[in-house]
């Protein structure tokens, strides 16, 4: 239905700060893609746009949103899917990707990306969703797997599963966060390295990899909290060599929102995800 | 379609009292407890975040832990309509002039509504300045029955307050302590950058009426008797105030 290869670049990439604009125009490497929050970049004018409009000249950019709320019971804000479509249709990216995770409700937009359980209810909404979006957006998206602290207990399906049917019914990719998967397997209780043997890799076009920091629940066991704050884990690092064993080289992802570094520590990530799929490519 | 739990997951988010929701699980059976509290504090941070980013001046002027506290009835009172965070706070002003325990500090609201103005001017549209040669080119009478049309970025504010000297007390050291007075403040934002200007006498009145659509001697007559005319219009040519120049 819809064009399903990705063209970011098998490369680096970094979530792009305003504050790392200069050197990344003077001396990227190794970054060869960025990624941006869609809902940064839907003002009217001024000094956003400009410099989206200047590195989009240069480098592939990925439209990573955090705003659509797919996996809401809501109806999907035609506003905010018009206010996409525009983005999407003036920048061209290589991308576009969303969340497996609700963020409206009643309106009010929580600034957050909030769990739902896994039934066929819910697939069956998410679906509809992704449907509606790529309809809209005249082009494939990207489904991303969330960050978990706490499980539904009426979840039927398990995660992996839960993707791959999406990903089966609609024709979207995914995009898989190989952080979450260690935040979530951890919180969670179950391997990480059978999160990623059974995930289906065939549809994944994005690779995410971010900092966590940790924590306790009630019952002393580890909470990892999915702070996007500082450098990637080592066994993160490690659950990302056992992907790419598996999938090939794809386009990876450093993600740093909080407590943003210089570029040079930036870049020294961006490095060792280089290092990654030097490996695999070899 | 809604389950009950994900019903009530959405409903004890913005209530940091309500007791966490049943059937909510650690992943092995054990009730969630404070792995709920995760995502209820990520969201009052979140919004709290967006408020501390979008009203650094008030931030400053009433220090953080009342800030923190203005910004969370705030947030459970007024989430955001939309994703747009840019857009957060509108309501803010008039929210923070409704707190009791803030009505002695009489300026607050205004320097809001400075605060969200000027990032209402960083996101508005791209709009060259117009040139003022073209307001030469007109004879007085042609001048007098033209209209200026204002750049989007361009934004005004009249304050009984000292409203921008306020501002610069707070955000820049070693700004002299703010007089007793009011002001009417024009922002501009010639390049990206917005930047506030003071209005000299009857400026407030001119550009109000232009901004009305009102023509340029209909404006300069609202401006009143001790209007600084040329000090006025150069400021503003100067600054892109304007995009156009209307004539007929």
């Amino acid at each position: 239905m819809f064009d399903t290869t990705s063209s970011l670049p098998p490369m680096p990439g970094v979530g792009y700060k305003p504050q790392h604009y200069s050197a990344i125009r003077d001396d990227p490497a190794p970054v060869g893609w960025l990624e941006v929050h869609a809902e940064n970049y839907m003002g009217d004018g001024g000094r956003p746009l400009a410099q989206l409009r200047a590195l989009s000249e240069r480098f592939p950019i990925s439209v990573h949103g955090v705003g659509l709320s797919i996996g809401g019971p809501d109806r999907l804000d035609p506003d905010h899917l018009a206010r996409l479509k525009h983005l999407v249709g003036w920048l061209n990216p290589a991308s576009f990707s969303e969340h497996l995770a609700w963020s409206t409700h009643d309106s009010a937009f929580l600034n957050d990306l909030l769990p739902l359980p896994y039934t066929p209810d819910t697939l069956a909404r998410v679906c509809d969703h992704i449907d509606e979006v790529q309809e809209a957006l005249g082009r494939r998206m990207l489904l991303e797997n969330p960050s978990s602290y706490l499980a539904f207990a009426e979840s039927k399906l398990d995660e992996t599963g839960f993707l791959q049917e999406i990903a089966r019914r609609t024709g979207c990719g995914l995009l898989l966060d190989v952080n979450n998967v260690f935040v979530s397997a951890t919180n969670l209780g179950y391997s990480p390295q059978d999160y990623i043997a059974g995930f289906p890799m065939a549809a994944v076009g994005e690779i995410h990899l971010a900092g966590h920091d940790e924590d306790h629940d009630d019952f002393g066991a580890p909470l990892l909290i999915d702070s996007h704050g500082r450098e990637v884990a080592e066994p993160v690092w490690a659950l990302l060599d056992m992907v790419l064993d598996r999938a090939g080289p794809l386009p990876l992802l450093i993600e740093w929102d909080n407590d943003v570094p210089d570029w040079p520590v930036l870049a020294a990530e961006a490095e060792r995800a280089a290092r990654a799929l030097t490996r695999v490519a070899a | 379609m809604t389950s009950l739990a994900e019903t009530s997951f959405r409903n004890a988010l913005l209530r940091a009292d309500a007791p966490v929701p049943e059937g909510l699980t650690d992943g092995e059976g054990r009730p969630a407890g404070r792995r709920y509290d995760v995502y209820r504090n990520n969201v009052a941070v979140a919004l709290r975040e967006a408020l501390e980013t979008g009203f650094p001046a008030v931030a400053k002027l009433i220090g953080p832990e009342n800030f923190a506290r203005a910004a969370g009835m705030f947030l459970r009172a007024h989430p955001p309509a939309s994703p747009l965070m840019m857009q957060y706070g509108a309501g803010f002003p008039e929210f923070l002039e409704q707190i009791e325990a803030l009505r002695g500090i009489g300026y607050l609201g205004d320097v809001a509504r400075m605060e969200l103005a000027l990032r209402q001017s960083y996101h508005a549209a791209d709009a060259p300045g117009l040139d003022a040669a073209r307001l030469a080119e007109l004879d007085e009478a042609a001048l007098m029955r033209a209209r200026l049309v204002p750049s989007p970025a361009l934004r005004l504010l009249r304050s009984p307050w000292p409203v921008l000297s306020i501002y610069r007390f707070s955000m820049e050291p070693g700004q002299p302590k703010p007089p007793a007075r009011a002001e009417a403040v024009v922002i501009t934002r010639p390049d990206f950058d917005p930047v506030p200007h003071l209005l000299p006498q009857g400026g407030a009145g001119f550009l109000a009426a232009l901004i009305r659509g009102e023509t340029f001697g209909a404006a300069v007559e609202a401006a009143g008797a001790d209007f600084d005319l040329s000090a006025t219009l150069s400021l503003l040519l100067q600054q892109s105030a304007f995009s156009d120049l209307l004539t007929d």
